[in-house]
């Protein structure tokens, strides 16, 4: 594999009231931000991946608008997942596993106060079985909070969501030595995982999550000592269970930024635990972090990422397909 | 020809208003949207309208409610064979369960209800429906639960009215001629999202221009270009556009279409939809074109904007009616070929 890290983070001053903010504004500023932190030129960068969701403004192809903050003239070479942008990342990791490029630019953006989340997270749903009853992020979440609490947890059973935020985040991926020339202290990705659950609700084991465990295994999360986590945690009940299936020990700091409960700018909340969890490298205070995205129902999609200050160990290993990152194995050599 | 306002980060006297000037805006597809079943879900729908819970067997005995294709362990294909199809319930089991102290206006109850995952009796896994239990007290994980079945059922998980406590089983009224029914194959499921949208301030100072019969675009600072209608960054830079510029309301139609297809809101057919190239903007504008036989209209010709009478203007782009010719000289196909 190529050795890639996060180079540079910008996230937004996210705001609870509207403040009649478009795509570009909510993404202009952070673009700028991470260019200007390592002197690159947008017409530098190798590929641009975003993350947003037509649905959150109501209004159709409103990830185009922001393209207009990049330069995408003339063409460039771009993608966009109608997720968190913390797959928009995972993506822009894999093409940059091509070997041709040596940077790419990652951003999310979401408006949470404009429109009604628990309809639309509704329609995000099964559509025969689950969207028309409407039940919402927020009753999904308390079918997971009150199997946890039968289960023996000590969480609340009664969740409530995090504010409507509106915001936006981005980061700047290197490979090699181009990461070594735009960052004093790169936070180098040493594994990243994503795994999905059944998409019946009914059919999954609400008191666990084998997308988030078998995602921490092959990250290999285990491999070495977790200064600092960041959990894509938009309810509280959410922690404990990710806490367990991740392996984080006790004394494990996590959500010390504040954690999606305090902002939550969707479709930009994922990729800002993987910048959070960076900067600690960035700035010196950590030196092996973990970052974690989540997406769908009850965490049914669960990404897990590792970010270390060390150099990642040796040449690189030869990739089978379905071993596309460091195994839990491979991580404890 | 072109005068320039202050930027947008300096205070003028249209940035300063206050109004609300949220707007609503709905998402909806009108009479729903309508979808194919496939038949095994068309099969489980199609047990719900006659009043029963159909669940389907996988490989290894598993029973599945609601059916999906697929067995999420194994992926085999399921429900191919009548043999795979079981009777479950009607009565189950709550596995687990969340109050809904509010419920929305596109709830089925307009009372307090619960969300509960309910396993039916002879079922493996379980379905997400309401339960109408009176209150919170009422609910427990592990009580036991009866659908209750809506009269005119239609083939949808909402034929379910909703589970309420006890064995059951409730009645299932009858249903018209439900003998001569095909098999669900289609559901048509609407859907409403409501929002508040606020317009940003670029698009509130060009409302205020078109509100005084002025157009108002943008100017990058770096490689100068004018976009209008106005946009606060150049997509050819990336960089912010955000110095204004007064445009006149005269320009060349780049290119038209005559439209034959009438459309609820346009103008009667045939009507004329067309770019025009206002004279000092970097960027063709949509518009229609009109005062012409449609015959008459080309590419070249030289417009002008037709507004509204000053009295009747109100805070919107239809102010500008549309254009109308100029009787100018055509432009040469040359001189805007970058535009079209």
């Amino acid at each position: 594999m190529r050795d890639i890290a996060v180079v540079a983070f910008a996230q937004s001053e996210h705001s609870f009231t509207d403040l009649g903010w478009t795509e570009a504004d909510l993404v202009m500023p952070l673009v700028n931000r991470v260019l200007a932190a390592t002197g690159l030129q947008r017409s530098e960068i190798g590929f641009t991946c975003s993350g947003s969701n037509d649905y959150l403004v109501g209004t159709p192809f409103s990830f185009v608008a922001a393209l207009d903050t990049i330069g995408a003239w003339p063409p460039i070479a771009e993608s966009h997942v109608e997720q968190d942008a913390a797959w928009a990342l995972y993506e822009a990791w894999v093409r940059m596993q091509h070997g041709d490029i040596d940077t790419a630019l990652v951003y999310g953006f979401g408006k949470g106060t404009v429109g009604d989340y628990g309809g639309i997270s509704s329609l995000s749903y099964d559509p025969y079985y689950v969207a028309p009853l409407m039940p919402g992020d927020v009753g999904m979440a308390g079918l997971q909070a009150r199997a946890l609490k039968d289960a023996g947890f000590d969480v609340d059973p009664d969740p409530t969501p995090p504010p409507p935020t509106d915001g936006a985040a981005a980061v700047l991926l290197a490979a090699g030595d181009v990461a070594r020339r735009l960052c004093a202290r790169p936070a180098w990705i040493t594994g990243i995982d994503h795994r999905i659950e059944a998409h019946s609700l009914g059919s999954r084991d609400l008191t666990g999550s084998a997308s988030a465990r078998q995602a921490a295994q092959h990250a290999a999360v285990g491999a070495g000592p977790v200064d600092f986590a960041e959990l894509h945690t938009r309810f509280e009940h959410e922690e404990p269970l990710l806490r367990r299936e991740l392996g984080l020990a006790e004394q494990a700091v996590v959500n010390a930024s504040g954690g999606p409960r305090k902002a939550d700018p969707i479709m930009a909340t994922g990729l800002i635990r993987i910048g959070e969890a960076a900067a600690r490298i960035h700035d010196g205070s950590a030196r092996r972090v973990v970052a974690h995205a989540a997406a769908g129902p009850c965490l049914q999609h669960n990404l897990v990422c590792v970010l270390e200050a060390a150099e990642p160990a040796g040449p690189a290993e030869p990739a089978g397909p379905a071993d596309a990152v460091r195994t839990a194995e491979a991580g404890e050599d | 020809m072109t005068q320039t306002s202050p930027s947008i980060t300096q205070t003028s006297p249209a940035m300063t208003q206050t109004s609300d000037d949220r707007a609503l805006h709905v998402l909806e597809f009108p009479g729903g949207y309508t979808r194919s079943t496939g038949p095994v879900i068309g099969r489980f729908l199609t047990g719900l309208r006659a009043g029963r819970l159909l669940g389907v067997r996988t490989p290894d005995g598993k029973v599945l409610v609601p059916p999906t294709e697929y067995d999420p362990r194994t992926a085999a294909a399921l429900g191919a064979a009548d043999d795979d199809w079981t009777e479950v319930g009607p009565a189950g089991t709550v596995t687990t369960w969340t109050w809904v102290a509010d419920p929305r206006p596109d709830h089925r109850l307009d009372r307090p209800f619960a969300w509960a995952l309910i396993r039916p009796d002879g079922a493996d896994t379980a379905l997400l429906h309401a339960v109408d239990a009176g209150s919170k007290a009422a609910m427990t994980t592990g009580m036991r639960v009866h659908p209750t079945w809506r009269a005119e059922r239609t083939g949808s998980i909402k034929d379910i009215a909703c589970f309420v406590p006890g064995e059951g089983p409730g009645e299932v009224p009858a249903l018209e001629n439900e003998s001569e029914l095909e098999p669900v194959s289609l559901v048509t499921i609407p859907s409403r999202l409501e929002y508040r949208l606020r317009p940003g301030n670029i698009w509130n100072h060009f409302i205020d221009g078109m509100a005084r019969g002025q157009i108002r675009g943008t100017r990058c600072t770096t490689c100068g270009k004018v976009y209008v209608p106005p946009r606060g960054a150049c997509p050819a830079d990336g960089l912010p556009a955000t110095e204004w510029v007064d445009l006149p309301d005269t320009g060349v139609l780049t290119t038209f279409a005559v439209n034959n297809v009438p459309a609820a809101g346009a103008p009667e057919v045939p009507f004329i939809s067309g770019y025009v190239l206002l004279d000092g903007a970097d960027i063709a504008m949509l518009a229609l074109v009109s005062d012409v036989p449609w015959q008459d209209v080309r590419m070249g010709m030289r417009v002008k904007g037709v507004w509204v009478p000053e009295a009747e203007r109100t805070r919107s782009v239809k102010n500008l009616r549309w254009f109308a010719p100029t009787g100018e000289p055509d432009v040469p196909f040359e001189r805007f070929e970058e535009y079209v």
